[in-house]
């Protein structure tokens, strides 16, 4: 009995061992910035936001932008937009304003999936023109933390830890 | 002492509850939200094999299907391929039925997306099973690890633009 014991609390601890190592480095992959094209000018545009009224990136010079391409059908995605609800809430006095892309392929699901989530930042519909000016958005998430005067700080793609983020958002609005 | 004084029925009820825990923190982060993981090996077929197929002289060349957002494969995609769109959607699988309805059912058929890291790509695994259901005997998913830019266009391998 004591041994059918030990062989069982010692099968699950090794299963947890590896869950644990398997979410680590899927993780770990996921997470691979601040890329190259650093300092660079942010790419303006004029895209439409989910009603209807464009918005302009140049607009927000003089504040920080977390500008994040993402799409509801994409899981990390989705997985991050609470963390980017709680950073708008968090850095919006202090000049931080979140600005989605989405690379859906039609609005009707980024209305929806808005108010769901309660989504505090204004989200435009993305398209290849504004992909290929920033690079290339060829897989998702991909987040450009932009300083005050419009130069890309940081470049994360993949999913990336909040704190992460917000570490950068942080570094970005201090020097004020 | 209460502790130790525990029956042999609770300890093999927690020994349990340990186990079906650690299989959970084994198996959820990989296949519970994209579910590509669980396709086949036998299903996958790598960039490089790929890419062989297709600038062999000789040899019998795939219909590519992209199961991603068009978005994504109007900035670059395989060239040849189609555009099916995101089968996660009802409207992206009927767009996967249309395409292949007519085509006999040992057609070679790859389909590729790279939206996202492999574990969390929501449209290649529900595209795979479907032309399974629909009896194609010749189907292969192109596994890409990361992502299209990162496993594709940053190779060097071959891409198209646009429409």
């Amino acid at each position: 009995m004591a041994s059918r014991r030990r062989i069982l609390i010692g099968a699950g601890l090794l299963c947890m061992a590896v869950g644990v190592y398997v979410a680590l480095q899927s993780r770990g992959r996921m997470a691979r910035g601040p890329a190259a094209k650093q300092h660079s000018v942010a790419p303006d545009f004029s895209l439409p936001q989910l009603n209807g009224q464009s918005l302009q990136l140049s607009a927000y010079r003089g504040q920080v932008v977390l500008l994040d391409f993402w799409a509801t059908w994409c899981t990390p995605c989705r997985e991050e937009i609470p963390h980017l609800v709680e950073l708008q809430n968090k850095y919006s006095d202090q000049g931080l304003a979140i600005i989605g892309v989405s690379m859906d392929d039609s609005p009707d699901p980024v209305r929806e999936f808005y108010q769901q989530f309660k989504m505090n930042y204004p989200v435009v519909m993305g398209n290849a023109d504004i992909g290929e000016r920033y690079g290339g958005v060829l897989g998702l998430p991909i987040a450009f933390v932009i300083d005050r005067d419009g130069r890309i700080y940081a470049k994360h793609i993949g999913a990336t830890e909040a704190s992460v983020l917000e570490q950068d958002v942080r570094a970005v609005l201090a020097p004020q | 002492m209460t502790f130790l004084k525990m029956t042999s029925s609770k300890w093999e009820f927690i020994c349990a509850a340990v186990l079906i825990g650690g299989l959970a923190a084994a198996f959820v982060p990989g296949q519970a939200l994209g579910q590509a993981t669980s396709i086949p090996s036998s299903h996958l077929i790598n960039p490089e094999d790929l890419v062989k197929i297709v600038q062999a002289a000789k040899g019998e060349k795939p219909l590519l299907l992209q199961v991603g957002s068009y978005v994504l494969y109007a900035q670059a995609h395989i060239p040849g391929s189609e555009y099916v769109g995101s089968v996660a959607s009802e409207a992206g699988m009927q767009q996967l039925h249309r395409h292949v309805d007519s085509l006999p059912k040992n057609k070679f058929i790859v389909l590729y997306c790279g939206c996202c890291p492999w574990s969390h790509c929501p449209n290649v695994k529900p595209a795979d099973d479907a032309l399974h259901a629909m009896g194609f005997t010749h189907v292969k998913v192109l596994y890409i690890a990361n992502n299209f830019g990162a496993d594709w266009v940053e190779k060097g391998y071959p891409v198209a633009k646009g429409q």
